[in-house]
């Protein structure tokens, strides 16, 4: 038994573990990228750009017959995704950072007892339960109170309002990224050094004005890289979104005023869902993982870029 | 003279200002950013309420205890469409499967990086590898499932289909998918407990001769047993959330199925669904539309994730109870 | 003081005579050590302690203290660590308030007025200090030194309006000449001694009655500690200083006044001469021959 244990046997042992992470990594890279290849190959460049209906173009892709249609340009969806996880992260930002500077600087401790738990809770809770929300509360509440039936008149003849739209889709995922900005935030107010606070609020500077002029200032890295992560979260959503955005690809239009909130989206991640149904059907499974290179290049990039960011703050704090 | 004799006790002084009481000098603008950082917090407080309250209204109004017995049925009719025992056993197993993969997987991979960590350039690549993991959205995961287990040679983790097709979907498949989840939560978890299990301890244990193996196994994984545990029920709530890798890697079939021969594994090698995935059929997003049972089984599921947060808080609470050396 | 009105502006009294006290003599030319100028304006006191008694929890940190700051006059703390004197400095600028459970008995007044009745933001742009530990703040230079001043109003001041009170700082902090040319340079860049002096110019920028100093140079080299020492003695001359010092030498370098701290309790309270070289409590003896015996 002691013999086992000796250094020379466990060390790379254990390093093995971290080896089949990387190539868990590396396998998942080659089989998303090898599957999404072709559609991405037929369409070229114009993958990413606009033209024709989505909707016409998925389903001809379902339909065809050997040679393969992958005729796709899937802007709409990605525009749609662009739109819900750019403005949750908007108004994440604003929410988490006021929320931090709450906790950290202004609440009674009975309150921060209460929040912190409640962060984390929010955190834990389940897409599926977001999502039944939004269906059932959220959109009905939209459909009956919110649009009026001039509103829906006034686009009747481009899509049908129903509820299921950018603004649920946006509030709820804010609430969903939310906690983990909140967290980041908190973590890097509380490693501002008093010193600095302290010197501020020593020269006059009430303490919100210090909160503003010197924490968050240099907290300012933290709340970029909270931003960030929660980007990489808010693109990969996928269950939440596919329950509240409908089943139509739409791209809203800022040209309609206030309508445009209530205008249906389809984001990428939503969309694999909606199609999981067919994802044996060969050029329409490759399209879908097509998305899915989309969402995992994307993400990816952006949650190594978060944490480098915070890895130099922390170094820069200690 | 007995009570005037000891001069009276003098009394501690008294802050004579209140510093939280200061905003009201403060200029406007201040103020009301005062002002709104309270309305973010309360509202973040009101809205996770609302949730919590909302869930338990609607579970305590439809949740029935033969719901929890009975197994789910494929049936227009509402009344006899079932329960969902199936679902909670599916959820069970899908959890205890992901965390007997990623347990080992991420301790081991934890302790490597903090108590050997070389060579240099494979500890930094590993490290950031985990955070890729963790950023990698579930449903790009479930994909690279799907692609990852149809090939022909891992037929035996699922059903294989007529001329050797693999089906690629089954519970076992779902397991490995989400361990990928859990892991970098029982990673960091465990790294933040060696990490902060002061040298001393270390040196100690050197001092009287142990390898570095032998240090870890009697000394340094006991201590971060509860940052361990930690990380595991902080994956099992994530795993238990999930719902796109089951979607589309559980096979669809609401019920579990049975595939191969050998027991206990056949389950794991069949078909089934989870809580989430009930929730998201019978919503009317799914094909379902039975609002009424999928409230109650997302009720059970909430009440899953906040058993789980208080265990992690429990857990968190205990250890710094118990290793008073860490503070 | 009606809660809602905006700070008082910053005022300096005028000096009547019964505020004058008799100014501390003037400086021994036969010993090299204390080569002081003498005071050109006239000694005032500024602020009085009465009965200062601060608690941290059970713990008494400063017990029943009296003692006046004078303007024109440096007034050096001294003590062994943990007497109190940090906390007793920390509780003029009402700072100590930040601290977690400590509570305050006594009274403190600035030309007249109790400092409770000020509200405290303007109090501390009236009561200005510098830390141990040279803090600029991640910024340039010239934020730094106008942090206080745009800090006063609520609204947004052009920068070159800023330009002659930030001028105006670093000049009385003896640190235009260096640093004057590029006011934009980041403050973290600067050397320690130049830091802290930045932090001095930063405390002054508002204008401050007093000035108050927390062991100011013991981060730093001897050669920045004579240029800060020199500072403060011609920064004495327009504002009452008050100096927490670890080190007897510096002290007896550039105090006017000293008072000797001994577990909280003000033992010694008198001029530097005095207290230095005919002490009358036999601590004092001890502790100030310590350093000279």
């Amino acid at each position: 038994m002691s013999g086992w244990w000796s250094d020379r046997r466990v060390g790379p042992a254990l390093g093995s573990a971290g080896v089949l992470v990387l190539a868990i990594i590396a396998g998942m890279t080659v089989y998303v990228l090898r599957e999404a290849w072709p559609s991405f190959s037929a369409n070229g460049l114009a993958w990413f750009g606009t033209g024709g209906d989505a909707n016409v173009q998925l389903e001809n892709i379902f339909r065809s017959e050997p040679p393969f249609e992958y005729m796709l340009r899937a802007w709409p969806l990605l525009y749609g995704t662009l739109l819900s996880s750019g403005g949750a992260v908007i108004f994440g930002l604003v929410l988490s950072t006021l929320t931090a500077v709450f906790i950290v600087e202004f609440a009674p401790p009975s309150v921060v007892r209460i929040l912190e738990p409640v962060v984390r809770l929010l955190a834990g809770v389940p897409s599926v339960i977001y999502g039944l929300i939004g269906v059932l509360v959220l959109v009905p509440f939209l459909n009956d109170h919110l649009i009026s039936t001039e509103r829906k008149e006034s686009v009747f003849y481009v899509i049908q309002l129903t509820g299921q739209s950018l603004l649920v889709a946006t509030a709820l995922l804010t609430i969903m990224i939310v906690p983990i900005m909140i967290a980041i935030a908190v973590d890097a107010l509380r490693s501002v050094p008093s010193s600095w606070t302290e010197g501020a609020l020593a020269l006059g500077a009430n303490r919100m004005r210090v909160m503003w002029t010197i924490a968050l200032r240099a907290a300012r890295p933290a709340l970029v890289a909270g931003a960030v992560l929660a980007l990489a979260r808010a693109l990969g959503e996928a269950i939440m979104l596919a329950m509240v955005s409908g089943g139509v690809i739409f791209a809203p239009n800022p040209l309609d005023g206030s309508t445009f909130f209530f205008e249906p989206i389809q984001p990428l991640a939503a969309a694999i869902v909606q199609g999981a149904e067919g994802i044996t059907v060969k050029p329409y499974g490759q399209t879908l993982f097509a998305f899915a290179a989309v969402i995992m290049v994307s993400s990816v990039g952006l949650s190594i870029t978060g944490w480098a960011v915070r890895r130099r703050l922390r170094r820069f704090a200690a | 003279m007995s009570a005037l004799a000891t001069p009276p006790q003098e009394r501690p002084p008294r802050l004579r200002t209140d510093p939280s009481g200061s905003w009201r000098a403060w200029p406007l603008r201040d103020r009301v950013l005062l002002g709104l950082c309270w309305a973010a917090g309360l509202a973040l407080i009101a809205i996770a309420a609302l949730i919590v309250l909302y869930m338990l209204v609607k579970g305590v109004q439809y949740l029935r205890p033969e719901l929890l017995w009975d197994r789910p049925e494929a049936s227009i009719d509402q009344s006899r469409s079932g329960g969902f025992l199936d679902p909670i056993l599916g959820t069970v197993l899908i959890v205890v499967g992901a965390l007997v993969i990623a347990a080992p997987l991420g301790v081991a991979t934890a302790v490597w990086l903090t108590e050997y960590g070389k060579p240099k350039w494979l500890a930094r690549m590993v490290e950031s590898g985990i955070e890729v993991i963790a950023g990698t959205p579930s449903i790009v995961l479930a994909l690279f499932g799907l692609a990852f287990f149809a090939q022909g040679g891992l037929g035996f983790l699922s059903a294989t289909g007529e001329g050797g097709a693999v089906f690629g979907r089954s519970l076992l498949i779902c397991c490995a998918v989400l361990s990928l989840e859990a892991l970098p939560l029982i990673v960091g978890a465990t790294r933040e407990g060696l990490l902060s299990t002061p040298r001393h301890v270390r040196e100690a244990s050197y001092a009287l001769g142990k390898t570095r193996a032998a240090t870890i196994h009697r000394v340094l994984l006991p201590v971060a047993r509860p940052n361990i545990a930690t990380g595991c029920a902080l994956g099992m709530g994530r795993v238990a959330g999930d719902t796109a890798v089951v979607l589309l890697l559980g096979g669809g079939t609401l019920q579990l199925t049975t595939n191969g021969s050998i027991p206990g594994l056949n389950y794991l090698q069949g078909t089934g669904s989870t809580l989430t995935t009930y929730v998201y059929a019978n919503s009317p997003s799914g094909e379902g539309g039975a609002p009424e049972k999928a409230y109650a089984a997302a009720f059970l599921l909430l009440a899953l994730v906040l058993v789980l947060n208080w265990a992690v808080d429990r857990i968190a609470r205990g250890s710094n109870e118990r290793l008073g050396w860490t503070r | 003081m009606d809660p809602l009105m905006p700070p008082p502006p910053i005022r300096r009294i005028v000096v009547d005579a019964p505020h004058v006290v008799v100014p501390a003599p003037e400086p021994e030319t036969n010993g090299a050590v204390r080569m002081r100028p003498r005071v050109t304006t006239d000694v005032v006191e500024r602020m009085r302690v009465e009965e200062l008694t601060i608690t941290y929890g059970p713990k008494v940190a400063v017990n029943g203290v009296n003692l006046p700051v004078h303007q024109g006059e440096v007034l050096a703390l001294i003590g062994p660590s943990g007497c109190g004197k940090t906390t007793l400095l920390r509780s003029l600028n009402r700072l100590v308030e930040l601290t977690p459970g400590a509570a305050r008995g006594g009274k403190i007044v600035l030309d007249g007025d109790d400092v409770d009745a000020i509200e405290v933001t303007s109090l501390r742009r009236r009561i200005s200090m510098v830390f141990q530990q040279p803090n600029p703040f991640p910024m340039s230079i010239f934020d730094n030194v106008a942090y206080a001043l745009r800090e006063q109003g609520s609204k947004r001041v052009k920068r070159a309006e800023l330009m002659a009170p930030v001028r105006n700082a670093l000049e009385r902090a003896g640190l235009w000449d260096e640093v004057g040319d590029d006011l934009d340079r980041p403050a973290l860049r600067m050397s320690g001694g130049q830091q802290q002096r930045l932090c001095i110019a930063r405390a002054l920028a508002a204008d401050p009655e007093v000035l108050l100093l927390d062991e100011p140079c013991s981060a730093l080299d001897p050669r920045s500690t004579a240029t800060i020492e020199e500072l403060i003695l011609q920064l004495r001359e327009s504002l009452a200083v008050v100096i927490v010092t670890h080190n007897l030498q510096q002290a007896y370098r550039i105090a006017d006044r000293v008072a000797f701290m001994y577990l909280g309790e003000l033992v010694e309270y008198g001029l530097a001469e005095d207290v230095f070289e005919r002490p009358q409590h036999t601590r004092t003896a001890e502790y100030v021959g310590g350093a000279f015996g």
